[in-house]
């Protein structure tokens, strides 16, 4: 059976599943919960300096976005960080940390952008027995506006900067939590590794706006008639959070700095995604908050046996997609596919049809019968049949056989080659003269 | 009164006085919100879907269910109503699983059709809980135009001339309108008075005028209405019904099903409506099951539906024959009277076993029986001389032209299509759009 324990950045835990610094982790017994659960880890929410806590609004601290049978695709949330004093938050963390010596609990900080505020902090955490400490450069509401949170970590230089007092004055392992709301994730982790950092945590929450309520004409969530942009989570967002975990991945200048994935983690196939794309565990929030903490053990089984199935270990797993990833410019453009329709599958709704004559290339007829077929001379290969159909499986892509003629274009299939050498491209390497 | 389901003979109060709310109450209660929302949920927005084409009025299903699906019920009814005026009553009784929900592609994938017949009550129920209207009359065009009967055909025929500016007078042979909706279905398919509500609903577009208990050849003659009006519609259904011509049919507690469905719908106090311990209904069809059915609520301590060819072959939709079944109705198939026994009253009945071809196999049973209801179909008595029939019905050409010029037909009454309410509907709209082409074509000559 796979062996799921985890060491990312010296940090060990029974398995990758970490709850990431939000409000599930706000409180002891929350994380004692949590950890009766399974889950290997705990980044306990977000602590800021010694003095009066900061104020959570009263009113609706979260908007939802529902897909089918409210099922919860996206969460945004306007709540700040933990609202409870230090000392109360100090004294928990150590309690739990005590009876679990085995789980990894890491502390998410939030202070002012000086660097006694940092220096403080540490010395207050030290002896929690906490086994390291996440930099909240993420949150984009509230914080950000007091200058924390997202306002630092969208200034390549101040991560710089505080991560490396962070390094300085304390010598617990450093995850920096960078923010996505910003243009290329690769400047603020670079940043990161260029102050000292252990790792990098991505994604935290996306600047969004769920939903207007259409008669008080309000944002949602709306505190008496007004509404903040909040930070959107949830399954939603993880195709956003899976591109900037790749980007840090392939990215030569950070290359290998270790990654924990974040960003609408749901099931064990969300983590295994996060981790072939390079991330060393990962954490979740919004599957917990919608679903409560057991589902951290259909991750675990299910990891378990895809690790099983494939007869590979977690680290053989973790970035073996990155090579994958790459430019556009390097996708074989000679590479040529066809969509197929099985008949005995089809269910002759003609939703093919509607997206393919409505909106793309006209290449799929509609027969008496309703019976519906590709015509190759037609067919791009856009996929947009395939995505659309409602049968699993109906549709299918054929890849030409190299030589094979595209009907299409009346040409033999040819071997490899891109863009960088395409006769069309006018910085083309391989230009005419 | 002391009699139960065990008391022989037909008499009224077998059950006790709170069964007959519950068993007579909604059998297909309406959906929830959230239920509407997830059984809408489950449409695949069909391209050029089959259940539209399925339908006899051509509703834009996956139209009206993407309209529920976001929150838009009204907007749907009024897409329903667009083409169907009476969505309501047709949500209710439509024989959904040979229609639209047959043909849907999730009974192809799973065999589990999206609930569009739900969901179009859902819809119209939603829209008709309003105290208005949804469309509005056209200019007033001076033309006058008669229908005949207010029943599915005729009621859909004058709202849709209503809404072209028409003045329109019904006339309907019984007290009340509303046709079969109102006499002729099992009365837990639209409970609360149903039937009549939507009439009320549906005169709300102004124009149409009622003229109960006027019964053509009788209150009103055909020439009379071409001389009065600029049009006719004839929409009366079939008032007569086919007898067994069977021995001893003319013993006592022989009965037609319609009669039997039309007492119970009617009734004020269903306790006090007689019915037999040993109930037989011969015939196949939806009248047959609506009898049977509400027999056996109504008390009846055993009940048989009784039909002379094979089950696949009976008109009830395999829907209806599974919901007689459940309540404890025999469906007893490949089998025919031959006499009916008894001493003034029907005591019980002999059968021959058929083949397929209704041929005698020489095989005999008996049933015990009290009360024998004839549901093997109806007929249409008393169609005016002038009119061509075809296999005893208004012969019609395109959208209901009869033989006759200015004399349009649509529905029950008249040949072509199935005898459905949503059929009636169909015909009678488009019918509707022929009168107003030639009335205005007329006008505008």
């Amino acid at each position: 059976m796979a062996d799921l324990r985890s060491n990312f950045i010296g940090i060990k835990s029974p398995n990758p599943f970490w709850l990431a610094s939000a409000p599930p982790t706000d409180k002891e017994v929350n994380v004692r919960r949590a950890f009766q659960a399974g889950w290997g880890g705990v980044v306990w929410k977000t602590l800021g300096s010694e003095g009066p806590p900061v104020v959570n609004v009263n009113g609706p601290r979260y908007g939802v976005v529902y897909g089918a049978d409210r099922r919860v695709l996206g969460i945004n949330n306007i709540e700040l960080i933990t609202d409870r004093p230090l000392e109360v938050n100090l004294r928990e963390i150590k309690s739990v940390k005590r009876d679990y010596p085995d789980r990894a609990l890491i502390i998410s900080l939030m202070v002012p952008c000086d660097e006694e505020s940092w220096k403080a902090i540490l010395r207050q955490i030290e002896d929690t027995g906490a086994d390291g400490v996440e930099l909240n450069f993420g949150c984009p509401h509230g914080m950000a506006e007091r200058g924390m949170g997202s306002a630092v970590g969208q200034v390549p230089e101040y991560i710089e900067m505080v991560t490396r007092w962070v390094k300085q004055h304390s010598r617990m392992p450093c995850i920096v939590k960078l923010t996505p709301n910003i243009t290329d994730v690769r400047k603020p982790a670079e940043a990161a590794r260029r102050g000292g950092a252990d790792a990098v945590s991505l994604i935290n929450t996306v600047n969004s706006i769920t939903s207007v309520d259409l008669d008080l004409f309000s944002p949602q969530p709306t505190i008496d008639g007004k509404g903040s942009h909040g930070g959107y989570c949830g399954p939603a967002v993880k195709p956003i959070a899976l591109n900037m975990v790749a980007e840090i991945a392939r990215n030569p200048a950070t290359a290998g700095l270790p990654i924990s994935g974040i960003g609408g983690i749901t099931t064990w196939r969300d983590a295994a995604e996060f981790m072939a794309l390079g991330a060393g565990n990962v954490q979740v929030c919004t599957a917990a908050m919608t679903y409560g903490f057991k589902v951290v053990q259909e991750m675990i089984s299910g990891l378990r046996e895809y690790l099983d199935d494939k007869d590979i270990t977690m680290s053989d797993l973790i970035g073996r997609a990155v090579p994958n990833v790459t430019d556009w410019q390097y996708l074989n453009l000679n590479y040529t596919t066809k969509a197929v329709i099985d008949q005995d599958a089809c269910i002759k709704c003609g939703r093919c049809y509607a997206a393919c004559e409505d909106t793309s290339h006209q290449a799929i007829a509609m027969e008496p019968g309703r019976v519906f077929r590709v015509r190759e001379d037609e067919c791009v290969a856009c996929n947009l049949c395939l995505d659309v159909c409602p049968v699993e499986n109906c549709i299918t892509m054929r890849e030409l056989a190299i030589g094979e003629i595209d009907q299409r274009t009346g040409q033999p299939v040819r071997p490899y080659a891109n863009w960088t050498t395409h006769p069309n491209n006018p910085m083309s390497r391989s230009a005419a003269e | 009164m002391t009699n139960s389901q065990l008391t022989p003979g037909v008499v009224p109060g077998r059950l006790p006085a709170e069964a007959y709310a519950k068993n007579f109450s909604d059998h297909a209660p309406p959906l929830a919100p959230h239920e509407a929302r997830v059984a809408a949920d489950r449409c695949y927005f069909c391209h050029d879907a089959p259940c539209v084409t399925a339908c006899p009025t051509s509703i834009d299903i996956p139209l009206f269910i993407r309209q529920i699906a976001t929150g838009t019920p009204d907007a749907a009814a009024k897409t329903i109503f667009h083409q169907n005026i009476l969505g309501g009553i047709c949500a209710r009784v439509c024989p959904t699983e040979n229609l639209c929900e047959g043909f849907c592609v999730r009974e192809t994938a799973e065999g589990k059709p999206v609930q569009i017949g739900a969901l179009q009550r859902y819809a119209t129920d939603h829209l008709m809980a309003k105290d208005d209207h949804p469309f509005r009359r056209g200019p007033a065009t001076g033309k006058r135009v008669a229908v005949v009967g207010a029943g599915p055909a005729g009621l859909s025929a004058a709202h849709r001339l209503a809404a072209k500016g028409h003045e329109v007078t019904i006339f309907d042979a019984r007290p009340k309108p509303g046709g079969l909706n109102e006499y002729g279905i099992a009365s837990y398919k639209a409970v609360e008075g149903f039937a009549a509500r939507e009439v009320d609903w549906l005169m709300g577009i102004g124009g149409i005028t009622l003229r109960p208990g006027m019964a053509l050849g009788r209150d009103v003659t055909l020439a009379g209405l071409q001389a009065d009006f600029d049009a006719v519609f004839l929409g009366m259904g079939l008032q007569g019904v086919n007898a067994l011509q069977t021995e001893g049919e003319e013993r006592g507690n022989v009965d037609d099903a319609v009669d039997f469905i039309r007492d119970l719908r009617q009734a004020g106090d269903l306790s006090a409506l007689p019915v037999g311990r040993d109930v037989v209904v011969i015939g196949g069809g939806m009248t047959a099951v609506d009898a049977a059915v509400q027999a056996k609520l109504l008390g009846a301590q055993n009940v048989a539906i009784v039909y002379r060819r094979d089950q696949s072959r009976m008109s009830a939709s395999r829907h209806e024959q599974d919901h007689a079944t459940a309540h404890g109705v025999r469906i007893i198939c490949n089998a025919a009277p031959l006499r009916v026994i008894g001493n003034g009253a029907v005591r019980e009945i002999e059968f021959m076993f058929t083949d397929d071809s209704l041929t005698d196999t020489g095989e005999r049973f008996r049933l015990p029986c009290d009360q024998l209801l004839r549901a093997i179909g109806q007929r249409l008595d008393g169609a005016p001389d002038a009119l061509t029939l075809t296999r005893g019905k208004i012969a019609v050409t395109g959208p209901g032209r009869s033989s006759i010029p200015g004399i349009w037909a649509g529905g029950d009454c008249a040949s072509g299509g199935d005898d459905l309410t949503v059929t009636a509907v169909a015909e009678g709209r488009d019918a509707a759009e022929d009168i107003h082409a030639q009335l205005m074509e007329a006008a505008h000559g």
